[in-house]
């Protein structure tokens, strides 16, 4: 028998993210060639099914759509999705903040376990996952009979290609929506037109050596003649420079970027483990003893406010 | 409000340089300093200002794990909670048999507000807050980065991958806290010998009802792979080489 897999969509704003094509990705090495289920719980998410109709691999879109689905409150989601889940064996959400606030409710309603950060997939039901901020691997087995629930590391998966037309079907379900908890308002961050942090090609990231927000505007850019979206270090944030989505690292952004260049960036293990994936990693710091040199694929010792106009000038 | 739970961990200093052992059983823990979680003695600091200012009549501190952790409660004790629970259990739990227990102690003591840790340093998990809520049938605020208390509401500021999420919720409820709630305080010496003398509940983990068998098998830690060391290169036209090289820069 087939495993039966869903993926729960993460979307906002009539979008789906890009967390979900990596999510579907993880299911086609959990069972190849199976195709998984996509639930999109939203309000008005026509869109949104569509969008995610197009993935490679989806079998079927489900939809709930209700007005009580507008904003991701995962104690009103969680119910819906637990009494969905009860036809599969799998159920897979992203290891964003949309994922790690909804899927341990989701596990919990369903009295299972849950494994956080699935980076690989060595079988059917063996998994491993960061632990100690990235300083080991565990490796985890889910037994047989047991439900998987499971939050993928997205940085670990490549998205899947779209380009294919799965049906899409509209589901209601009978659970009972809680009124306790009530979403109020959502203050997007820095980002700005800049591309996305999670899902560009190019990221260039700032750390204390910034020193200011006002030093920020040479990385901006910099960023802007790349085409790069741009990051920063808990330390900047901590300092006010940067906001808060900015942060990459173990608890802000895991990202996988094809080049991470890194600019005033010391490198505590918690900021590393959030780049480990990244194609190419750059960094330029004053300090040759950085902790970031030895991870690295280039450094460059020197100071970032003669580097950056530098850099600039040379790809004018 | 009358009481906030506030939910502690023991785990390894996050000072400490963690290696895997040899034999791939777990990591090294012996003669390791061990410490509050970070995310929970932030959790902690945040019960202690609402009740300074009046919010909340007492705060207790609970943990769940070997006699050891007893260290960590009267830390807590000395930042400033009022009495400590520590259920008394040998070995490792998972997040939804740690939240199972707690769900019987909030049974027991009726708290307004939990808060806890987004995390644990150590297994990195982050599910026992959500699950707990999940468990109790009560609203979860997680990740959060502000707490506001409003009669017998929370409006909650969480830090989410697309910027700043305010939700608002009802109270009983659980909180779980991001880095930038507070800076915790630091603990002063008669801190501590007053510490000594607050109650420190001992309960059995088996005494209270909660399953405890774990969904998953670990079966065995490694090393992370490591990135190699790459080149150094001397000025701005070797780093722009560089990267054309790769195909960068176009």
């Amino acid at each position: 028998m087939t495993a039966k897999i869903l993926i729960i969509a993460e979307h906002a704003g009539g979008r789906l993210n890009q967390s979900t094509a990596r999510c579907l990705a993880c299911a086609s090495q959990i069972s190849p060639g199976a195709g998984a289920d996509v639930l999109v719980a939203g309000s008005q998410c026509g869109a949104v099914a569509a969008e995610a109709a197009a993935l490679a691999g989806v079998a079927e879109v489900l939809v709930i759509d209700r007005a009580e689905n507008s904003a991701p409150v995962a104690a009103v989601l969680a119910p819906q999705i637990a009494a969905l889940a009860t036809a599969y064996d799998y159920v897979l959400g992203p290891s964003t903040t949309f994922g790690k606030d909804l899927m341990p409710r989701v596990a919990a309603l369903l009295r299972v376990g849950q494994v956080s950060d699935l980076m690989s997939v060595e079988g059917p039901r063996r998994f491993t996952r960061p632990v100690y901020a990235g300083n080991a691997i565990q490796s985890v087995e889910v037994p047989e009979g047991t439900r998987v629930i499971a939050t993928v590391r997205t940085a670990s998966f490549r998205p899947v290609a779209a380009g294919a037309a799965a049906p899409i079907r509209g589901v209601q379900v009978g659970a009972a929506l809680p009124t306790h908890t009530r979403f109020i308002e959502l203050r997007s961050g820095g980002g700005g037109e800049r591309p996305d942090l999670q899902t560009a090609r190019l990221v260039i990231s700032g750390g204390r050596g910034v020193g200011s927000e006002a030093n920020f505007r040479i990385l901006y850019q910099l960023a802007g003649k790349m085409g790069a979206a741009v990051g920063a270090s808990r330390a900047a944030v901590d300092a006010g420079f940067v906001p808060n989505d900015m942060q990459v690292g173990q608890t802000g952004k895991i990202i996988a970027p094809e080049l991470y260049m890194a600019f005033g960036i010391s490198g505590a293990i918690q900021h590393l483990t959030g780049i480990k994936d990244a194609g190419l990693i750059v960094a330029v710091n004053k300090d040759p003893e950085a902790p970031i040199f030895q991870i690295a694929d280039i450094g460059l010792v020197g100071d970032l406010f003669q580097v950056i106009p530098e850099l600039e000038k040379r790809i004018g | 409000m009358k009481k906030i739970m506030v939910c502690l961990k023991r785990v390894v200093d996050y000072n400490v340089r963690v290696r895997v052992k040899a034999d791939g059983t777990g990591v090294v823990t012996d003669g390791v300093k061990m410490s509050i979680n970070p995310f929970d003695e932030i959790a902690l600091e945040e019960a202690l200002r609402i009740r300074e200012r009046g919010g909340a009549a007492e705060v207790v501190v609970v943990t769940i794990g070997p006699a050891d952790c007893q260290q960590q409660l009267r830390t807590g004790l000395a930042m400033g909670a009022d009495r400590a629970i520590l259920v008394e259990h040998g070995t490792e739990l998972e997040p939804l048999a740690v939240a199972g227990l707690l769900l019987k102690l909030v049974e027991k003591e009726h708290p307004d507000l939990v808060i806890v840790g987004k995390q644990a340093i150590d297994d990195d998990c982050n599910q026992t807050g959500q699950m707990l809520a999940a468990l109790w049938d009560r609203p979860q605020a997680t990740f959060a980065s502000k707490l506001e208390v409003d009669g017998d509401r929370i409006r909650v500021t969480r830090e989410v991958d697309a910027g700043l999420e305010v939700i608002e919720a009802d109270l009983p409820a659980v909180v779980t806290t991001d880095l930038r709630l507070n800076e915790p305080r630091y603990v002063k010496l008669p801190d501590i010998m007053k510490a000594k003398k607050k109650p420190l509940e001992i309960l059995a983990a088996g005494s209270l009802g909660a399953a405890l068998e774990p969904s998953l098998r670990t079966t065995g830690y490694a090393p992370p792979p490591e990135r190699q060391k790459g080149a150094m290169v001397a000025d701005v036209d070797a780093l722009v080489g560089a990267l054309r090289d790769k195909g960068f820069l176009g």
